[in-house]
């Protein structure tokens, strides 16, 4: 113990605390601080970058997710959609079917009734000439037959005798 | 059968050491018995160990038998009635005497004393000079080696720090091996020991310690032979450091930890009688506790040298060619585990000062704290 104290140099013990402690001071300002932040920085932006691609996966998988249910609903919507096309296609034709039906019906109906109204008026100029035909023939026969008087009396006479008084 | 082998083994070079060492003694008994070889080495550790006021790379005698030293001398600054500044090679290790301002001082034992002229010095009955010894703030090999440690540490980690700011805080070259040392020292030894909201205050002294002390461990193994960190001056310094930082940071906790450790457990009647002894206890724990940092460091650094000069020294005791490869093999083997301990006491010098500072930033009072601290100290 007597020769510790004895090897104490104060000099050395001097020097010790006022280099230590300046080079303290000096590592402090121009090595320590920067380093420590610099490797801060660094674990936190480590840090944030892992929780944005943590982030981003998620939001990844949330847009999968997405996309997947936005395609599902296009394929129903497109089911739907064609479920309905069919549909009007189908009602279109019957629509047009009937509307046909009806539309030839009128027109047969309007054709019989037009072919009535001929049949009508040809059957009327028929009668009309068959009348005129008849007149003149009867014209022409009684012409020929009254051509003597013996015939026009025997005509008279038959005429009269089919006139019965009721 | 291993037994056998290694006794074998071990009795043929003791035969072998005993023969050359006879065989030695022929021809150089004049001048190098073994006892003065001994001696000398001795005599050489004990010198090492110790601070100079010179930077010695080596000496060796000449042929006229007087000691030349291989170095540069370093300046002696003493105040002594004002401040004398020179060159210690007025000193010449010694053996002259320098003058000045007027005064005369000599060097005795790597201690400077003030003298007359003539270099006399008196010695009291345990053979100690009672000269008056003026403060000596000599920049020694020591407070040299200090400096350029202290230039060295600047110089990496403010280049480490700019190359931070230049690659987007990504470290390059150096910088890739002291990063994982500085983050080390963040997560597992202020954070595990300070806790979280507290460390970032201790966060510069922690790691200017460790560094400084580990490089400096690593200097004094090399072949320049400072032995900084074993000296107890610069282990007091670095403790007294950590003892004012400690307690000028200490919180009410940790005050009330010393002065008042059972808080309202007990009666104020009962307490005075326990505390009567407790305080002291916690008092004397204040000083014990970095008188234990600067102990350790200095016992440790100081052994590690004995015993690798020890080793070294041997190859010169036994002068054969079977005892200096072995002493050779054995001194490696030291070296590589001093290596080890060079980084094992920083390590552990800032383990401890950072649990330390954690007691002084407690905010609460830990029932294990007194169990982890007694575990820390016997490791």
């Amino acid at each position: 113990m007597e020769k510790l104290i004895n090897e104490f140099s104060v000099g050395l013990f001097f020097w010790q605390i006022i280099l230590f402690t300046l080079l303290l001071l000096l590592l402090r300002k121009f090595a320590w601080k920067p380093i420590l932040n610099a490797i801060n920085e660094r674990e936190e932006g480590i840090k944030n970058a892992l929780a944005a691609a943590e982030e981003a996966k998620k939001e990844m998988q949330n847009v999968t997710a997405d996309s997947e249910k936005l395609l599902q609903e296009a394929r129903s919507e497109r089911e739907v959609m064609l479920k309905e096309a069919r549909e009007i296609r189908e009602k279109m034709i019957a629509d047009a079917k009937s509307q046909a039906q009806v539309e030839g019906e009128k027109m047969i109906a309007q054709a019989k009734q037009s072919i009535e109204g001929e049949k009508k008026a040809a059957i009327a100029d028929i009668k009309n000439q068959v009348a005129s035909l008849s007149v003149e023939i009867a014209e022409k026969v009684l012409q020929n037959q009254l051509d003597n008087k013996d015939k026009q009396l025997k005509l008279v006479d038959q005429l009269v005798s089919d006139i019965k008084l009721r | 059968m291993r037994m056998t082998f290694v006794s074998k083994f071990l009795g043929l070079t003791a035969l072998l050491l005993s023969m050359t060492a006879t065989a030695k003694e022929g021809p150089e008994a004049s001048g190098n018995s073994p006892e003065d070889t001994k001696a000398e080495i001795k005599e050489f550790i004990a010198h090492h160990l110790q601070d100079s006021h010179d930077f010695d790379l080596y000496a060796y005698k000449n042929e006229a038998g007087e000691e030349v030293h291989v170095g540069f001398p370093l300046p002696v600054i003493l105040w002594d009635e004002g401040l004398k500044v020179f060159s210690s090679s007025r000193l010449h290790h010694g053996e002259s005497v320098a003058e000045a301002g007027g005064n005369y001082y000599t060097l005795y034992h790597n201690k400077i004393y003030r003298t007359d002229a003539a270099g006399e010095l008196t010695f009291d009955e345990h053979h100690h000079p009672v000269n008056v010894k003026p403060l000596d703030l000599s920049i020694t090999k020591s407070v040299l080696m200090m400096l350029v440690t202290g230039l060295l540490l600047f110089w990496i980690f403010s280049s480490l720090a700019k190359s931070y700011a230049k690659n987007g805080a990504v470290p390059k070259g150096i910088g890739r091996f002291f990063e994982p040392i500085v983050l080390y020292i963040r997560d597992d030894i202020a954070i595990a020991n300070i806790g979280e909201k507290k460390y970032k205050r201790y966060m510069p002294f922690l790691l200017t310690i460790f560094f400084f002390v580990w490089f400096l461990n690593m200097f004094g193994l090399t072949p320049l032979g400072v032995n900084v960190t074993g000296n107890i001056a610069v282990t007091s310094a670095l403790a007294v450091l950590v003892f004012l930082l400690t307690n000028l940071t200490g919180t009410k906790d940790y005050w009330k930890h010393i002065f008042d450790p059972l808080g309202d457990g007990m009666p104020w009647a009962g307490k005075i009688i326990i505390y009567i002894i407790l305080v002291p206890i916690e008092i004397l724990g204040m000083f014990i506790k970095p008188f234990a940092l600067l102990i350790r460091l200095y016992a440790n650094m100081t052994a590690g040298h004995v015993v690798m000069m020890s080793l070294i020294g041997l190859i010169f005791i036994f002068k054969s060619w079977v005892g200096g490869p072995l002493s050779f093999g054995l001194s490696f083997a030291i070296s590589v585990i001093e290596v080890l301990v060079a980084l094992l006491q920083a390590y552990i010098f800032t383990m401890l000062a950072a649990l330390y500072f954690g007691f002084a930033s407690e905010e609460h009072h830990h029932e294990h704290d007194h169990e982890e601290e007694a575990e820390l100290m016997h490791s």
